[in-house]
């Protein structure tokens, strides 16, 4: 029997209804239930949530670092995607 | 003698005893996520302790507060059932302690929440929620345990070998509790044991552990008769309001 | 790696820092900076798990049922934290049981404030306004620490811990206008806990070896004298509020720098608790490796019975 430790889950909250889950930080359970269980417990003390991700911190990938130059910066070059490229004339308010 | 109050009594004795034993492990459990999570139900526990005992004074009349009923009783004043003031031994004994107590603690919350008695439904209610969270979380540990490795099997057998025998006592039945469903004040406990059962035959079942074959049954904490280990519970729980009487902390 | 790639490298991440950009798990770092903050923030995370135990003693003994919750809360809050701050040194790279591994054969340092015994309810009382009042100093700035994970999980900590502060003064305070015994009971549990508390900050700057390098890396943003002169400063006035007497015959109050002057620290004492020597140093550690040890069936136990789980859903 290995004395190795249970594995790393991520955990998500949904703070209340209506918004995004959002990566609130990490655990250690050996299933699923757990899990959330832990999540709960440990997340969610202060009423931080009504709702509850887990994922297995294995099962995350993520962008490489040193290639940020070549996946984010081209699109700062796209200023048009963004309304305040455009002029619109003082007398229209709403637009 | 005053139903209400010495129902109550009881309620709040049990609720006071098993979080008194649980907030023993803080700082001690086999993982810091399962030190947080018992540490959540100990304060459950001791949240509804002082709920019960205040409703508990009130319903008594002779202007005792909570933490009177707390922390300034004898022994032979104490009401909770045996099986909550059992220690902690291991967590195997303290999960199975744990399960059998919220399998019973559940159905009775569910029939308590309809209480004429309008202070007890509220408190009903508000446990209930704490409780079905309480039992989801010791019977998944009881599987586990049941289920695990050999070791784990049979720690947590010994430990249901054990404490079976405080089990009957969850359904003791006086005249306290049948003057109070005769008056109305709380509903009829009728199927109680039997929904216990079911839950404790169902997820023993999944933990592949065996019940007990002996029906041996203690009881006498209703009736203020306790094990050894009350004692040692009273002399840390009372030692501060004891030594030091009648002061603001 | 080349050096001068190296040298880039280095030079990139030192002007990241200092423009304020946060530093996240994948960026590259020098091997320093890792092992620092692995060093830093695993001393961190001990402290909160060692600190459970010197008033985790008293949870059976509170003198009243609100008294129980909130130590019984705070408590939990400590462990909570301990787990935020082993999170962020996994970010690094560092497993949690190794790092715990650490604590248990000394290896690994933790605040040694929580080798001295908590002997009456007092404690309770001075642990949190005083222990918690500094690490409060300490740990505000490090919500701005360069390292990402760490400073939020500081962030979450700051925010938690400042009903900490409040509910052990409130204990000190109620003490301090209760019975002659218990202002008796206060004042002692000051005497013991104030130097100590002020050895929390660490040693004089002077003597301290990593300051420099890890307030140019932003994983520290005030010297050991900056934050221990700060908390004198605020708590001493605390102390005169509440009819209590800090014990140190050489506190005074300079008008033209508006600060307090305080006595010489017994250093002796510190570097002996450090070393192992405290009052308490060998029970805290045992007391957590018993909970380890007596834990691992259990954990064990679990690792089984998901993989059987596992198996019987694929096989279904």
């Amino acid at each position: 029997m290995s004395n190795k430790e249970w594995p790393l889950w991520e955990v998500f909250i949904r703070s209340k209804q209506g918004l995004n889950h959002k990566h609130v930080g990490s655990l250690r359970a050996a299933d699923e239930e757990m899990a959330i269980d832990n999540a709960r417990d440990v997340y969610t003390r202060r009423s931080e949530g009504i709702s509850i991700w887990v994922v297995l911190s294995s099962n995350v990938f993520a962008s490489d670092p040193s290639e940020a130059p070549e996946l984010y910066e081209p699109s700062d070059s796209k200023i048009y995607r963004h309304p305040t490229f455009y002029d619109v004339p003082d007398e229209i308010q709403h637009m | 003698m005053n139903s209400l109050f010495e129902y109550t009594l009881r309620l709040g004795d049990d609720s006071l005893m098993i979080g008194h034993r649980l907030s023993e492990w803080c700082g001690h459990g086999p993982i810091l996520e399962e030190d947080i999570a018992m540490t959540n139900i100990a304060l459950d526990f001791v949240g509804q302790a002082t709920s019960l005992l205040e409703l508990a004074g009130k319903f008594e009349g002779k202007g005792r507060s909570g933490d009177d009923l707390a922390f300034l009783r004898f022994d032979r004043d104490y009401k909770n059932v045996l099986l909550v003031e059992q220690p902690n031994v291991d967590f195997g004994v303290t999960m199975m302690r744990q399960f059998l107590f919220d399998a019973y603690r559940k159905p009775l919350f569910e029939r308590l929440q309809y209480a004429s008695n309008k202070e007890i439904a509220a408190i009903a209610e508000k446990s209930l929620k704490e409780t079905k969270y309480h039992l989801r979380h010791s019977s998944e540990w009881v599987i586990r345990l049941g289920d695990g490795t050999e070791e784990s099997h049979t720690r947590i057998q010994e430990a249901l070998d054990n404490l079976w025998r405080y089990t009957g006592e969850l359904f003791y039945s006086d005249d306290v509790d049948k003057e109070l469903i005769a008056a109305g004040e709380i509903p009829s406990m009728d199927g109680l044991e039997k929904e216990w059962r079911q839950t404790v035959n169902e997820v023993l079942a999944e933990a592949t552990l065996k019940i007990p074959e002996s029906d041996w049954q203690f009881d006498g904490g209703r009736k203020g008769m306790h094990s050894e280990h009350l004692g040692y519970i009273l002399t840390e729980l009372q030692y501060m309001q004891r030594a030091y009487p009648g002061l603001e902390w | 790696m080349k050096e001068e790639d190296r040298a880039i490298l280095e030079q990139n991440f030192q002007a990241k820092i200092d423009n304020d950009i946060r530093i996240e798990p994948n960026d590259w770092m020098p091997d320093a900076y890792r092992e620092t903050l692995i060093r830093q923030i695993s001393q961190h995370a001990h402290s909160e798990i060692v600190g459970m135990l010197p008033e985790g003693n008293w949870i059976t003994r509170a003198p009243n049922l609100r008294r129980k919750a909130v130590l019984l809360a705070k408590v939990q809050d400590e462990a909570g934290h301990g787990l935020y701050l082993y999170s962020a040194t996994e970010t690094l790279g560092a497993d949690r049981e190794d790092t715990i591994d650490d604590l248990h054969s000394g290896k690994a340092k933790y605040s040694s404030i929580f080798n001295y015994p908590t002997l009456s309810w007092a404690d309770m009382g001075a642990i949190g306004w005083l222990v918690d009042g500094a690490a409060i100093m300490n740990q505000v700035p490090l919500c701005r620490c360069s390292y990402g994970p760490y400073a939020r999980a500081m962030v979450r900590v700051c925010k938690e811990e400042s009903f900490h502060q409040r509910q052990g003064f409130e204990i000190m305070m109620t003490l301090a206008k209760g019975s002659p015994e218990q202002k008796a009971m206060a004042q002692d549990a000051l005497n013991r806990f104030w130097w100590p508390a002020l050895m929390m900050f660490g040693p004089n700057d002077a003597e301290s070896k990593h300051t420099a390098q890890s307030m140019k890396w932003k994983i520290k943003r005030h010297t050991n004298d900056e934050l221990r002169q700060q908390f004198v400063d605020v708590t001493v006035p605390q102390a005169e509020l509440i009819g209590l007497t800090v014990p140190d015959p050489d506190l005074k109050f300079n008008e033209q720098t508006g600060h307090y002057e305080y006595g010489e620290i017994n250093w002796d004492e510190f570097w002996q608790v450090v070393k192992g020597n405290g009052p308490c140093n060998k029970e805290r550690v045992d007391a957590r490796r018993k909970a380890k040890e007596d834990g691992l069936w259990v954990r064990e136990a679990a690792t089984a019975y998901a993989a059987k789980k596992k198996l019987r859903k694929q096989a279904s």
